[in-house]
């Protein structure tokens, strides 16, 4: 099973002193901000799109972007005149980690369409 | 034994999803064909199908939305491209708008279903093709009670790491 990890170099683990880890933390205290990482690990956006979800101003979201790209759990980079911000998670890791929760879909179906036919082995009523 | 096996190719994208059934391959083909039946089983768990439209034909449309917990609807529609009763299909799947038109914003999953008679049941195999992670991501996020849930158990993920560091 992979893990997904911070884009996982040796600099990164060795830069992880404890108050590294006060800021993750301190990061995920907010609702606001969880909210903005589980935004932006799902897909990737311009600051300007992720202010719009949230009933503050501009300057405020892009404090609490500020406070998790501290905390590395996102990275932020300038394309053009927009600010993207990305979950900071390995796409690899991500896509089969992704391809797995997909295949747990199936496997619901797979169950679901299990319990229909025991209902009905042959027939299967259209009604 | 309903579940077979399952493979994944992260590089390709795609999910080959093989499962045995107790029943006729024309059976099984019923729950694909028949919307009262497909919706039973298509939706994620917490979001349940309704087919408004199920035209399982070459190149037929069928439309449908899923309900989410709190009571949203996300669309989506099926295109079937290719059709062999009762042993094969192929079909695109993707996200709609209000309209039932396919969305522009993100490109459809390609779907290939077979059902084969093995001891007098079904094997039926479905390989899905995604055409990006992004895509991907989405189609999970759906999947989840609520897509920040999913990332959350990330973040937990990411902590532990940390921590062990």
């Amino acid at each position: 099973m992979a893990s997904v990890g911070i884009t996982c170099n040796q600099m990164v683990v060795h830069d992880l002193q404890e108050d590294k880890t006060d800021r993750i933390f301190h990061a995920l205290a907010d609702a606001t901000r969880r909210d903005i990482v589980a935004r932006v690990v799902q897909r990737e956006q311009s600051v300007s799109t992720l202010a719009e979800n949230y009933a503050m101003s501009f300057a405020a979201v892009q404090k609490h972007v500020m406070v998790l790209e501290r905390a590395s759990l996102i990275v932020k980079e300038r394309r053009g005149r927009e600010q993207i911000v990305h979950g900071n998670v390995d796409t690899v890791h991500r896509a089969t980690q992704l391809l797995q929760q997909y295949e747990e879909l199936w496997r619901f179906r797979a169950e679901s369409i299990r319990e229909i036919l025991s209902e009905n082995p042959e027939r299967g009523d259209k009604s | 034994m309903t579940f077979v096996s399952s493979e994944t190719n992260r590089d390709a994208l795609t999910l080959t999803f093989v499962a045995e059934f107790d029943a006729s391959v024309e059976r099984v083909w019923q729950i694909w064909e028949d919307p009262r039946q497909l919706e039973r089983w298509w939706g994620p768990p917490t979001w349940p199908a309704t087919f408004e439209r199920h035209d399982f034909t070459p190149g037929g449309r069928s439309n449908y939305y899923m309900t989410g917990p709190e009571g949203n609807k996300e669309r989506g529609y099926w295109v079937t491209t290719s059709i062999e009763p009762p042993n094969r299909f192929e079909f695109d799947d993707g996200f709609a708008d209000e309209n039932g038109d396919p969305s522009t914003a993100i490109e459809p999953t390609h779907g290939v279903v077979t059902l084969q008679e093995v001891d007098g049941g079904t094997r039926m195999t479905t390989v899905t093709t995604f055409v990006s992670t992004e895509q991907l991501e989405q189609l999970v996020a759906m999947g989840m009670e609520e897509g920040s849930r999913e990332a959350m158990s990330q973040i937990d993920a990411l902590l532990a790491e940390d921590v062990r560091a």
